[in-house]
């Protein structure tokens, strides 16, 4: 289904006056891996953006030259929308995966269905952090990495790379592309729907 | 779009949540659904006035910071005072209904949810 170009152009398409339950997914990824890319591949509004404030004990942790000197402390993220049925809307939040944003993990994320960890295979070492605090949070995940053209990497090395088990699912993707996002979603939806019948048995 | 926080004179988010600096934050969650229930009225905060016309048809609380250009936990707080007085309601997720606190392993969603997600993903 495609959407009207209008209802892109505009971060203010209205919901159904019906729907009443919000999801969210998460897509986490160092800077300039695509996670905006991703989330405007198959939002049907544009990315919006906005940002939380930092508590007092989360300041100074990445860099204490980058915080000095500032009243407050935030980190921005982008977000867009998928509207599932009359009932239900999917928030899709691009989330920076660096040491400061965890500690906001619980006020904005709690609730979250899943997570997907986006992956430039020229920077491996950009995701071990956020697979790591994924994990600390008990939150399910898979990874999918963005195509940059570089060279071809055998999926055992990513796995090696990344320290990755056998069951969470790793896919090659194209943010840009509709049809790629959409799988990478479905594909972790999938995920979770059998970890989920496993555990409701 | 990109105006921050950051670079703003902190006595405005000082005096937009009225000095408050803390909210019951189980209460509101980030994607609750917001929907006002009666039209602005002379001498109400500009703040409350923006959120009561934007949300006539139900909206998250991460849009309405975004339009506001406010962080989300000042937009909670000037939520709060609406929901005290009546003047909106919130719809909140039900994925969210018992957030564990802490690091505690997090409750996988329902399977029947799952697959509604499912079906409107396929419909993209």
């Amino acid at each position: 289904m495609d959407l009207k170009s209008s209802d892109q152009a505009t971060g203010a398409a209205p919901l159904p006056s019906t729907v009443s339950n919000a999801l969210k997914i998460v897509i986490v990824g160092g800077f300039g891996v695509g996670k905006t890319t991703m989330v405007r591949s198959v939002s049907e509004i544009r990315p919006l953006s906005t940002e939380e404030i930092m508590t007092r004990a989360g300041v100074g942790i990445d860099d204490a030259g980058e915080v000095r000197g500032k009243t407050t402390t935030t980190v921005a993220f982008d977000f867009g929308r998928i509207t599932l049925n009359d009932e239900m809307v999917l928030y899709l939040f691009g989330a920076p995966g660096q040491q400061r944003f965890w500690f906001l993990w619980d006020r904005l994320f709690s609730g979250t269905l899943g997570a997907v960890v986006l992956v430039d295979t020229r920077r491996v070492q950009d995701s071990w952090y956020a697979i790591d605090r994924l994990e600390h949070h008990g939150m399910p995940f898979i990874v999918a990495r963005n195509d940059f053209g570089g060279p071809e990497h055998r999926p055992e090395d990513i796995r090696e790379a990344l320290d990755l088990s056998e069951d969470i699912p790793l896919i090659d993707c194209d943010a840009r592309d509709r049809q790629s996002s959409k799988k990478v979603l479905i594909t972790l939806v999938n995920h979770l729907y059998s970890l989920s019948t496993r555990e409701h048995v | 779009m990109t105006r921050s926080v950051d670079r703003e004179d902190p006595d405005r988010l000082y005096i937009v949540t009225g000095g408050r600096s803390r909210v019951d934050e189980s209460s509101i969650d980030s994607v609750s659904l917001i929907v006002s229930e009666c039209d602005p009225t002379p001498g109400m905060q500009s703040e409350h006035v923006k959120i009561l016309r934007m949300c006539t048809g139900p909206k998250a609380v991460v849009e309405i910071a975004a339009e506001l250009g406010l962080p989300v936990s000042v937009v909670k707080i000037l939520l709060c005072d609406l929901l005290d007085t009546g003047r909106i309601t919130a719809r909140h997720p039900s994925s969210a209904a018992a957030p564990t606190p802490g690091p505690a392993k997090t409750r996988l969603p329902d399977p029947t949810v799952l697959k509604q997600v499912l079906v409107g993903l396929e419909k993209l």
